[in-house]
């Protein structure tokens, strides 16, 4: 029992990411994908620099997030 | 057909719209389509998180596939956050290269900084983008991007945002006169003559936003915009007539006229 809680909050600890500038916790573990999904952001038209590097969509979902990462999300907005 | 071709694509239309200012998307939208545009530029920044999913985002009211996007690097000012920008926009938007590219030197003018323009064109070009480039009125300037490979040269009529028009007539004539590729005047156009003087003077299509999306009613704005530079094309195609400063000539024969008199001066 006591292995068992030891690993639940080893596999489901917090993770502090820095997102488009601003600090925030998740869930851990996660990958973009599912960030994206809690963030409700499934739907839009973005591009994400992950650490970076920009990574594309099809990555999303194979790319785990971890500890102190950086992301930047982008769309596109009015402007000349 | 007399068409605007910019990187081996034909557009029937020479006015280019930016998209910012506007009062909401709709009026956007019906800027856009008053003015007749198929280039729009874009801007490209961080999403608002937290947004309601019902909200919609730009390219829901101007989607890539009625418009020929073309997102801008504005409010850069180093070669490498504008060369970041753009790498970004490429992924946004599906592998889309082409691209208006600005890197700007001074936060007060919002004046271009040439020498970070060039080296950004330079990777840019490399990198397989193609490169429309906001730059100076500056005839030497203007050639280098073109030969580094940009697909349009844009040099500015006035100050972004201005409304002050076409300052430097002559620096512009010089570098369409030098041009292989289409020159766009990008920046300065504050009404309808400012569009027509710059497609008069053989310009290949004018590029705007403020004077538009800041005009009292944007939408006839457009429309002012979309006949200005139809006007200033024709102009241009038709050939203007010299200038004659003293030597005024009748349009109407003067063969045959009546007997009449010579005009004498007042005595009375």
């Amino acid at each position: 029992m006591i292995r068992f809680t030891f690993l639940f909050i080893l596999v489901y600890s917090v993770m502090q990411l820095t997102i488009n500038g601003q600090q925030q916790n998740f869930d851990s573990p996660m990958d973009i994908q599912q960030l994206i999904e809690k963030l409700l952001l499934h739907n839009k038209r973005i591009a994400i620099e992950y650490n970076g590097k920009i990574i594309p969509r099809s990555h999303f979902s194979k790319t785990m997030l971890e500890e102190g990462d950086q992301l930047e999300i982008i769309v596109a907005v009015g402007g000349g | 057909m007399d068409f605007l071709t910019i990187a081996g694509k034909n557009y029937t239309s020479r006015l280019l719209l930016g998209t910012g200012k506007y009062q909401d998307f709709s009026e956007t939208r019906a800027a856009i389509d008053a003015g007749g545009a198929q280039i729009i530029t874009v801007a490209i920044r961080r999403t608002n998180i937290g947004q309601s999913q019902e909200e919609p985002n730009l390219l829901d009211v101007l989607p890539p596939s009625q418009y020929t996007l073309l997102p801008n690097t504005a409010g850069c000012y180093t070669a490498a956050d504008a060369i970041r920008t753009l790498r970004l926009a490429r992924e946004l938007l599906d592998g889309h290269t082409l691209v208006k590219l600005e890197v700007l030197g001074d936060q007060k003018t919002l004046f271009p900084d040439v020498i970070a323009t060039i080296e950004a064109a330079k990777i840019l070009v490399k990198e397989g983008f193609q490169v429309m480039v906001y730059t100076s009125d500056d005839p030497v300037v203007a050639k280098q991007l073109e030969d580094i490979g940009c697909v349009a040269i844009m040099p500015l009529a006035s100050l972004i945002g201005s409304g002050m028009g076409i300052l430097n007539p002559w620096n512009l004539q010089i570098i369409i006169d030098n041009a292989t590729v289409p020159v766009i005047v990008d920046a300065g156009v504050g009404t309808a003559s400012d569009a027509t003087i710059a497609m008069e003077l053989g310009c290949d299509g004018v590029l705007m936003n403020t004077a538009v999306a800041s005009a009292h009613n944007p939408i006839l704005m457009a429309s002012a915009m979309r006949k200005a530079v139809k006007a200033g094309r024709e102009a241009w195609l038709a050939g203007r007539m010299p200038k004659k400063i003293y030597k005024a000539t009748p349009s109407s024969p003067t063969k045959g006229m009546l007997t009449h008199s010579t005009p004498q001066a007042n005595t009375n």
